[in-house]
């Protein structure tokens, strides 16, 4: 069983997790234009923060609300280095092959 | 799952436990990894197909416009509540947990009920969200017959990735059917009354009668073949991710419940440990988790 987090630290990231999501409402609903105009690797300024805000998330919410900050060293590496792997292959290869197959038929 | 019943403590003998967890657990942790997996390749197949079809990809805040008793254009807002109800959900779940941890029955009780509340509301609130979609906005888009074996395109309202309309008092966008296209304000073709904006008049000269086409229909001859919104696979990955996302809500609800049943019999307080309130957490918080990326890329990239 892993150590257990105190109360107060539950409602700190919880704040967190409301304020980040504010932010990205915020943003997708004025969606400033310097952050529509520069892109990197072909998405959008914009689009990379809300990828960033949602990793942000993500790792509060399996660090701290699933307690895997506080497991032993090997549970977690075992847990995320699958995880870590397969997901950003499986995204490469298909988004890669989406834009070839947009050049090319679309 | 209790080390006083291992009778063999020798590293090879079963007794040594290199992750320090329960097997229930462990098996939580495993589960949700193919979870993740599963998950991961809808998203990527959804990202996939929205990068193959880009130019007639609808933008989704101007799809999800709707708001509970206000009229207008709200983009963002009611997946926001959804969103905010699910963390708060999520909230409560780790600190029923936390109050497992201390063996306090009275506290699991409220959280976990909160939880449960949480998460019929937010599948409410998906139903909602669903009967919008379905049902689409009051105008609706033209269906257009083109091509000679009876193909139709959809001249949509709603903007499109490639063209930023922005907002609703537009026409119909033609351009992405044919630049030709033009809406003909007739009301009498043949002696037949035209109900407005559905004759459509193409460069030679010929008229088109269209058809109005509200949301995405899930019966009927259109069904999933075409939509007011764009690109049908839009529409067919909004109902399988959202869907399959909301069953694994439904299913946490229902785990939820038999888990606080037996917490009500006093059943994990005799036991001794709150250990399966804290497995269906697990599972609750990584609901939770899928719903953070599902929000981001459905509804905000």
């Amino acid at each position: 069983m892993g150590k257990e987090n105190s109360t107060r630290e539950i409602w700190l990231v919880f704040w967190l997790l409301l304020i980040v999501t504010a932010i990205e409402v915020v943003l997708g609903i004025i969606k400033p234009d310097f952050m529509l105009e520069r892109r990197l690797i072909g998405v959008t300024l914009l689009n990379h923060t809300f990828i960033i805000l949602t990793i942000v998330k993500a790792y509060y919410i399996v660090y701290s609300f699933m307690h895997l900050g506080s497991e032993k060293k090997n549970l977690k590496w075992s847990i995320l280095l699958p995880v870590w792997v397969l997901i950003p292959y499986l995204l490469f290869i298909l988004l890669t092959e989406a834009f070839y197959q947009h050049e090319m038929y679309y | 799952m209790d080390s006083k019943n291992n009778t063999k403590e020798s590293v090879w003998g079963g007794g040594n436990r290199p992750m320090k967890a329960s097997y229930g657990k462990l098996m939580m942790w495993f589960f949700l990894i193919t979870d993740a997996l599963t998950f991961s390749a809808f998203l990527g197949a959804y990202g996939y197909h929205r990068f193959t079809h880009f130019t007639d990809w609808p933008i989704a805040d101007e799809v999800f416009t709707h708001f509970p008793f206000v009229h207008g254009h709200y983009p963002l807002f009611y997946v926001a509540l959804m969103t905010f109800i699910l963390i708060m959900s999520s909230v409560t779940m780790v600190l029923a947990v936390h109050a497992g941890h201390h063996m306090n029955k009275k506290g699991v009780i409220i959280w976990m009920f909160l939880t449960i509340v949480g998460g019929i509301t937010f599948l409410g609130s998906q139903a909602w969200e669903w009967y919008h979609f379905i049902k689409g906005t009051e105008k609706g888009a033209l269906l257009i017959p083109s091509g000679e074996h009876g193909q139709k395109r959809v001249a949509h309202y709603v903007g499109v990735h490639d063209s930023h309309h922005g907002d609703t008092d537009h026409g119909p966008n033609l351009e992405n059917i044919d630049e030709n296209l033009d809406i003909v304000e007739a009301e009498y073709l043949d002696g037949q009354p035209v109900p407005k904006d559905l004759l459509v008049k193409n460069n030679k000269g010929e008229f088109i009668y269209a058809e109005q086409i509200f949301g995405a229909p899930l019966t009927g001859e259109y069904a999933f073949r075409y939509n007011e919104y764009g690109h049908t696979t839009f529409s067919n990955f909004f109902y399988f991710i959202t869907g399959f996302h909301g069953f694994h809500v439904f299913t946490g609800v229902l785990i939820n419940i038999v888990i606080f049943i037996n917490v009500l019999r006093g059943v994990y307080h005799r036991r001794g440990h709150y250990e399966m309130v804290e497995k269906v957490g697990l599972y609750w918080h990584f609901v939770d988790l899928v719903w953070v990326f599902v929000f981001t890329f459905f509804y905000l990239v």
